[in-house]
């Protein structure tokens, strides 16, 4: 796809780089950071940071769950804090900030030939204002009772009388200053795309990761604003008397259902579209392929950035909209499984005819097609208004989106990290412990959702603590599941210990012929300012 | 041998026991078991076609994981680097694109079909033979029968250390108060809510609605025979969500009756609240 020549020689480039760059000290560095690459470090230290806070209260939770009866909590609103926490975190703190934040960061500039983001102190405080935002998530779960309406914030039990004191306002808060930090974040995106894009590369010749980012940031350009509407009416009815989903003052819950999905929705393509765009890379480069059918790869991106739009009341179909409406959203939710499906079998396609080898990125973009694939089909089970009926809210919906996202979103996260440390540390990661690292995740979560399904086909409701005796089977086995999980995390951990103490150093493309995008042609790690002089892609 | 024949008398005796508890246990009790692993057996027209439904869906979804499967298992194996060192460069093929566009929007039309027919079915029900209507609280059901001379009761979740599993109750399942349908007969439920919003979701019977404070959902049910249906509340409502379960009882006409009239009395002024503070209106539909 993108065949490059850069003026000049290369090693010349990066030593005529070296005399210029420049050697901020430590607070000027990482704390006033304007640098893509370092604000992308940031992020991905601050992703691994929530990532494992948010383990923790899952695994908190499964510990709760793995026997009937309340053992571990002390009481229900406890709880709901908890599952509230679990699900904002491991959204806006770890899944975002690592995908669009970490990697976004870090390659788009170099694989577009830029020098930097299009505004880089735009994405200095795109980086900083996600701090306090997490402090005052924090803040929301240990006030008081904590903040228990759930991530999806339904009123009124999110309204004063339902969570009174301050505990949820922090948390309403921190999601207006994630919200803030992701839009600025999507407009720095925009613009760098639009506008930084070495000579020659229009936007058909644009690696797929980039094209994924692009199509992200414009969903979030869309989406964040109308979250950031209805938490401010939630903020007012909460602390200011209006009533905007208050029926006794005229107001409507379901209106802020019908807001919240209209974030909510596109925000889980938010959360997936990068993984595509990595899984891309990784896939096209173990096969040693070009990707397979580039422009139907992009386009379909575009495809369900654009119908996610539309398709937001599936998540409400016992919310009493009518018939028709019912029918209509069920249509208009199959209708993405078509451009997911040109997706997937592209990838296969990419695999087709290759020369394939199972390193730890590779496995885990694999990984990534299978487990996407069974959460997607379950998916279709939930479009369908008629099922929805019964399986709407129960564990079988934990499952679906815990396959999209805690299996799908985060092996697309994992496989971009074992395929980029070499790149953005100059380091190699240890083969062995990744491959242990990725089977022990892939048992883990397997264990700990597959069995979901069946809790939810049985009946099991979710965001309970404690369920009748017939559900203790499954939870037991779920339960088991997460901890294994949990050790992978620690295995990971163990992985970045070796990573970074390692005296090998990596050359500028480790992986071959395979890898063909702009950020392998220059050194492991990369100067500290890249493309001072720009490339010319043909 | 006094011995043997005392403890066979008393073993007797337990048999004759739980015989004399039989009538709980014998009726049909739609309730999830250990390790259920797919749908609790249906017990109304409507879950029944949703069963049907899920059926033909979850097997195309099968083959479809299973073909994807494949096909990665089969690329990994015939494609590794050892056995297939130099990588083709074929990077499109239009007819192959064209058949994983359109055979995914074949199999959907497949599923679509009855589905849309399965949506409208269980929409609501056009000749109801009893209105029952249901308003969720913090954190109980309230069950009101407007055909009935307005009897209306409220219905708590029995605590664990109340329970008695001799009797067939169930925790976290069995309540003080069953809502009570007549068997057979299209029951027209209205669900609101007199605070947060709450779900009544009943598996074995397919219903689910929200109850939504200040609107009032209505759907239907008809119990395909009588015995005791067990559900929860389906949508977080606070620090008790997990403790307001939903019990209902169908009888047949008869018992239905009688269960009207002993109703009448036994929840009688005072014995239980109302939720006429509740503004309800209708649902815009």
């Amino acid at each position: 796809m993108s065949e490059f020549v850069q003026d000049g020689n290369l090693g010349h480039v990066d030593s005529h780089e070296d005399a210029h760059d420049h050697h901020p000290n430590f607070v000027n560095r990482w704390l006033f950071s304007t640098n893509h690459k370092d604000i992308g470090t940031l992020y991905l230290i601050f992703a691994i940071v929530a990532g494992i806070v948010g383990l923790a209260l899952s695994i908190h939770m499964r510990l709760e769950l793995q026997n009937p009866g309340l053992q571990y909590f002390k009481s229900g609103q406890a709880w709901n804090a908890t599952v509230t926490a679990h699900g904002l975190i491991m959204i806006f703190f770890m899944v975002m900030p690592a995908m669009i934040g970490g990697f976004g960061n870090w390659f788009v500039p170099l694989m577009i030939g830029a020098p930097d983001m299009a505004f880089p102190r735009l994405n200095n405080i795109s980086f900083w204002l996600l701090v306090p935002a997490f402090a005052l998530i924090m803040l929301g779960l240990h006030t008081g009772d904590g903040a228990g309406p759930g991530w999806t914030l339904y009123a009124p039990l999110s309204n004063s009388t339902y969570q009174s004191g301050p505990a949820l306002d922090y948390t309403l808060f921190a999601l207006h200053l994630a919200g803030v930090s992701s839009l600025l974040g999507a407009i720095n995106f925009i613009t760098t795309i639009f506008n930084m894009r070495a000579p020659g590369m229009t936007l058909h010749k644009m690696p797929l990761f980039v094209w994924s980012i692009l199509v992200t940031a414009f969903l979030l350009l869309l989406a964040i604003p109308v979250l950031a509407g209805a938490i401010t009416m939630l903020i007012t009815d909460r602390n200011f008397g209006t009533s905007f989903f208050d029926p006794q003052g005229g107001g409507d819950p379901v209106l802020f259902q019908h807001l919240f999905w209209f974030f909510g929705h596109p925000e889980v393509y938010i959360m997936i579209l990068p993984g595509f765009g990595m899984v891309s890379h990784v896939i096209s480069t173990f096969s040693k392929k070009p990707i397979f059918g580039y422009l139907g790869m992009a386009y379909a991106m575009i495809a369900i950035g654009v119908v996610g739009f539309v398709v937001w009341a599936h998540h409400m179909f016992v919310s009493g909209i009518s018939v028709d409406t019912r029918a209509y959203f069920m249509a208009a939710t199959m209708i993405i499984a078509v451009p997911t499906g040109i997706k997937i079998f592209s990838w296969i396609a990419t695999m087709w005819g290759g020369s394939i080898e199972m390193k730890t990125p590779m496995l885990f973009a694999v990984g990534f097609i299978f487990l996407f694939t069974l959460g997607g089909v379950t998916g279709i089970v939930l479009s369908n208004a008629s099922i929805d009926q019964i399986l709407h809210n129960t564990y079988y919906v934990v499952a679906h989106f815990h396959y999209v996202l805690s299996l799908g979103a985060v092996f697309s996260i994992f496989s971009g990290f074992y395929y980029w440390i070499g790149k953005m540390s100059g380091r190699p990661y240890p083969e062995f412990w990744g491959k242990v690292h990725f089977w022990t995740t892939f048992i883990g979560v397997n264990l700990t959702f597959f069995p979901m399904h069946f809790l939810g086909l049985a009946g099991m409701p979710r965001r309970y603590p404690d369920y009748p005796q017939a559900f203790a089977g499954w939870n037991y086995v779920a339960s088991i599941g997460s901890y294994i999980g949990a050790l992978s995390v620690v295995v990971f951990l163990y992985v970045l210990y070796r990573t970074f103490t390692t005296k090998e150093r990596l050359p500028a493309n480790y992986w071959g012929e395979g890898a063909t995008t702009l950020e392998w042609t220059v050194s492991s790690p990369p100067p500290h300012h890249t493309f001072a002089e720009l490339p010319r892609v043909r | 041998m006094d011995g043997t024949m005392q403890s066979f008398r008393s073993a007797a005796l337990t048999i004759a026991a739980s015989f004399a508890s039989a009538p709980a246990w014998a009726q049909t009790v739609g309730a999830p078991r250990n390790w259920e692993w797919s749908f609790q057996p249906a017990h109304s027209p409507v879950q029944a076609s949703i069963a049907g439904l899920h059926s033909l869906v979850i097997w195309l979804m099968t083959l479809v994981t299973v073909f994807v499967a494949a096909l990665l298992g089969y690329c990994i194996w015939r494609f590794r680097a050892s056995k297939n060192p130099v990588a083709s460069r074929v990077s499109h093929h239009t007819a192959l694109e064209v058949a994983w566009t359109t055979i995914p929007v074949l199999i959907l039309i497949v599923i679509a079909i009855p589905s849309f027919r399965i949506v409208y079915f269980q929409d609501r029900t056009e000749n109801a033979d009893l209105t029952v209507k249901v308003v969720g609280h913090q954190w109980y059901w309230e069950y009101q029968y407007p055909d009935n001379g307005d009897v209306s009761f409220t219905s708590y979740m029995i605590p664990a250390d109340e329970i008695k599993p001799e009797e067939g109750q169930l925790r976290n399942l069995s309540v003080d108060n069953r809502v009570v349908v007549p068997a057979n007969k299209n029951i027209r439920l209205l669900v609101t809510s007199g605070d947060v919003i709450h779900s009544f979701f009943i598996p074995s019977l397919g219903v689910q609605r929200y109850a939504i404070p200040g609107r009032t959902i209505e759907t239907w049910v008809k119990v395909d025979g009588p015995g005791v249906y067990y559900g929860q509340c389906n949508q977080i409502c606070g620090t008790n969500h997990s403790a307001m379960p939903i019990a209902v009882e169908a009888l047949n006409d008869a018992d239905f009756a009688a269960w009207i009239i002993s109703a009448k009395k036994k929840f009688a002024q005072g014995a239980a609240p109302t939720g006429g503070d509740v503004q309800v209106s209708e649902a815009r539909q």
